[in-house]
């Protein structure tokens, strides 16, 4: 018997969906064959997975020196920091309004878009933005920043399963794209996929399965991100064909381990990284620059 | 591709009702058969073609292969799936640090013993490389030889891979270590298969088997399977991330899904002579791990890089049918002290660890009461009645945490409000406070809950 290279192919194919506009549009998404085999099996991959970099619209705490120090000088100034993440080299800015929350500092909502739409004037590149997933607060926040950007085409999030109503309808009407956020479950991420479709098309949503880092709970997030692409690619359901976004930074640089030295926290993002990049993930969300140039020269 | 018992009943010789096997007919018998359930030799009228034919249909698709001897040893291969959420992944890949016999002394001494004494102390276990992979680079056996005994000798049992181009080579690295550690040799080519087939065709060790590319990889283990060397650890050759990882797909398709026997071998790979830096190296690595390497040999042990490769491999190889889980017990975290609180929730390991690492960045003392939910979360717990007042109240009261603390205010997770009546009849003493429904909350709530006593 000799050998046949066991080449595949699949009927499925991941929605595209385009962030931004005009110069700064970005695709992502377009693949009908599974992350890192677009070199042998039948199908293409058009568009490689992106990298975002986190942004926060206050000065952070308890982050580690070594993530702090590329923006050290900025990390009072979004607009600046989100800057600096361009030159960097980011796809994205992913702008995490943290002010907003309730337990935090309770930021209007008006305050907020401001914040938003001076981060957005400042960079020539997409933006993200993501509140912190309180259904009481966030519908406010998100429909405010949705009107305030009206037309630029933002990908905003999350979007969970009690809140998901008004955010999708603000972003219908103003043009922007949201992300479909369930927690670690295939079953709730399809469900919540099915009502959102009924407000927007599937170009304008995104998928957040989760993603916890390596060594705290990274199986469970990985498997649901691989078999969530594999429904979409493999089965064809067209509920999970959408791109999936992985927003690892934070859950990486909270943990004991990055914390304990820069070289041992580089690589346990970099580990996290690879393993949502192999799972399927579009967009990879992460802090360290060192970890970005590392993944950059690999998925290229 | 597992055997059907209906594929299997047809080479079966259908004596009618014979029952010599112990089953009432040859479709029973093949039924179990088919699951592992009995043994081929049970049937006593079959002819040693089909009895051949039938073990071979019966073997697994990626056949195991042991490095090693005793509880040392390394087992790979013997993969059942392409995805760990088809079902799980059996044996994790063996990591191994590269050794040449052109690396100055301390060098050797300090790689060698990396492998048995860098440990990671990971929820319980201790984690760590397996392998000493042995190369003879300078092309003096004699030197390579004394580096195979100095490994040897300072190593308690870790297995070995013995590297070299030519069979004599091998052979007397072989004899150096002794047969009984059962190293790896590497590696039989197309130059020197013939060799090998008759200079170890004895000596009962695995053997790797190298090419370039997997068509002509085929063609060598064939060729050894029929002189009966069957132990075998292929590399197609490939020194790129993306050609690495594509075979490692290749092999592992061609041999759970094409059924093809030829490939059904654990791999080897080398992350060590694909990459110039050491994060490029670990990149790789854990690529390859992920994507079913059997060994993955590496330049050096560092921790950094190491430490975060064995946690990646403990996850990617835990079993996603069975819930992970922490041990229950009362955890102290930042230092708690007899007037600190109490937290009480599940064992689910992904539970556990959110609401440690809360706790522990409040810097607040306390003490994380983790109760044995069967590794279920908090909500799957309750509605299975694992976690409720009457569970909880017993929990705590054997859990001694009423002699470590002299507070009496135990925090619930916010999801379980409607226990708090249940757990206060349980716990009269207790004053049962409601905490946040999910663990980011515990940032403010916890230095507040302080705050206020």
């Amino acid at each position: 018997m000799s050998y046949r290279a066991p080449v595949e192919g699949y009927k499925g194919k991941i929605v595209e969906v385009v962030i931004g506009k005009g110069d700064r549009a970005v695709k992502i998404g377009g693949e009908n064959i599974l992350a890192f085999n677009q070199t042998f099996d039948e199908g293409e991959f058009p568009n490689p997975p992106k990298i975002a970099f986190e942004v926060w619209d206050m000065e952070p705490q308890g982050w580690a020196p070594w993530v702090l120090e590329p923006y050290k000088d900025v990390v009072s100034d979004p607009a600046a920091w989100a800057k600096r993440c361009e030159e960097l080299g980011a796809d994205f800015v992913y702008l995490y309004l943290i002010s907003a929350d309730p337990n935090e500092k309770d930021t209007p909502p008006e305050q907020a878009a401001e914040l938003v739409r001076r981060v957005y004037e400042a960079i020539n590149i997409p933006l993200i933005v993501y509140t912190t997933g309180n259904e009481g607060k966030d519908p406010a926040v998100l429909t405010k920043v949705a009107e305030v950007l009206g037309g630029e085409n933002l990908l905003l999030g999350p979007v969970i399963k009690e809140d998901f109503e008004p955010i999708a309808n603000a972003a219908k009407e103003h043009g922007h794209c949201v992300v479909s956020q369930a927690p670690v479950d295939i079953n709730l991420q399809k469900e919540l996929d099915v009502k959102l479709a009924r407000i927007l098309p599937r170009e304008k949503i995104v998928l957040d399965p989760l993603a916890s880092a390596l060594g705290y709970g990274i199986e469970y997030c990985f498997s649901v991100a691989e078999r969530t692409k594999h429904v979409g690619v493999m089965f064809e359901d067209a509920m999970m064909q959408m791109p999936i976004i992985a927003n690892f930074g934070a859950e990486v640089w909270k943990n004991k381990e990055p914390k304990e030295r820069e070289e041992l926290g580089i690589a346990w993002e970099e580990v996290t990284a690879i393993s949502y990049f192999l799972a399927g993930a579009n967009i990879l969300v992460m802090r360290h620059p060192e970890v970005f140039n590392v993944i950059r020269e690999m998925i290229s | 591709m597992a055997v059907k018992g209906t594929d299997l009943v047809k080479l079966l010789p259908k004596k009618t009702k014979c029952k010599e096997c112990g089953f009432p007919t040859c479709f029973a018998f093949a039924m179990k058969l088919a699951t592992g359930g009995t043994e081929i030799s049970a049937c006593p009228h079959l002819s040693d073609e089909v009895r051949e034919q039938i073990e071979e249909l019966l073997a697994p698709p990626i056949r195991p292969v042991a490095i090693g001897t005793g509880d040392k040893a390394l087992v790979i291969g013997d993969e059942e799936v392409m995805y760990r959420h088809e079902k799980t992944f059996f044996h994790q890949p063996g990591i191994g640090v590269l050794v040449t016999d052109t690396d100055d002394e301390k060098e050797i001494e300090r790689k060698v013993k990396s492998v048995e004494e860098m440990k990671f102390i990971w929820i319980g276990h201790a984690l760590k490389a397996d392998l000493v992979v042995l190369k003879s680079a300078s092309g003096d056996k004699g030197k390579f030889l004394s580096l195979v005994k100095k490994a040897a000798d300072m190593t308690d049992g870790a297995p070995l891979v013995l590297m070299a181009d030519d069979i004599d080579t091998l052979l007397a690295g072989l004899e150096a270590c002794g047969k009984e550690r059962k190293p790896l040799l590497y590696a039989v080519t197309e130059e020197n298969i013939d060799e090998a087939i008759s200079k170890l065709g004895q000596a009962e060790v695995p053997l790797a088997v190298k090419a370039d590319g997997l068509e002509k990889i085929t063609a060598l283990t064939e060729k050894l399977k029929e002189a009966g060397l069957q132990d075998l650890v292929v590399d197609a050759g490939s020194r790129t991330l993306w050609e690495a990882v594509r075979d490692q797909i290749f092999v592992r398709r061609a041999a759970l899904k094409q059924g093809y026997k030829p490939l059904g071998h654990p791999t080897i790979t080398f992350p060590c002579f694909m990459a110039d830096d050491s994060r490029k190296e670990l990149a790789i690595a854990s690529a390859l791990l992920t994507r079913y390497a059997g060994i993955i040999v590496l330049s050096d042990l560092k921790e950094d890089y190491l430490f975060p490769l064995v946690v990646l491999r403990m996850n990617i190889y835990t079993d996603p049918r069975v819930p992970m889980a922490v041990e229950a017990k009362i955890y102290e975290i930042n230092e708690p002290t007899n007037v600190s609180p109490v937290l009480l929730t599940t064992n689910f390991a992904l539970t556990y660890f959110s609401v440690a690492n809360e706790i522990e960045a409040t810097k607040v003392p306390t003490y994380l009461a983790i109760q044995d939910t069967e590794g279920l979360s908090v909500l799957t717990s309750w509605s299975a009645g694992k976690f409720n007042g009457e569970t909880a109240g017993e929990f705590i009261k054997k859990s001694g945490i009423e002699q470590k603390t002299k507070n009496r205010r135990i925090v619930i997770p916010g999801l379980l409000a409607r226990i708090r009546g249940e757990l206060e009849d349980e716990l009269p003493e207790w004053e049962v406070v409601i905490g946040p429904r999910d663990a980011a909350g515990i940032s403010s709530f916890l230095p507040e809950l302080v705050g206020r006593s």
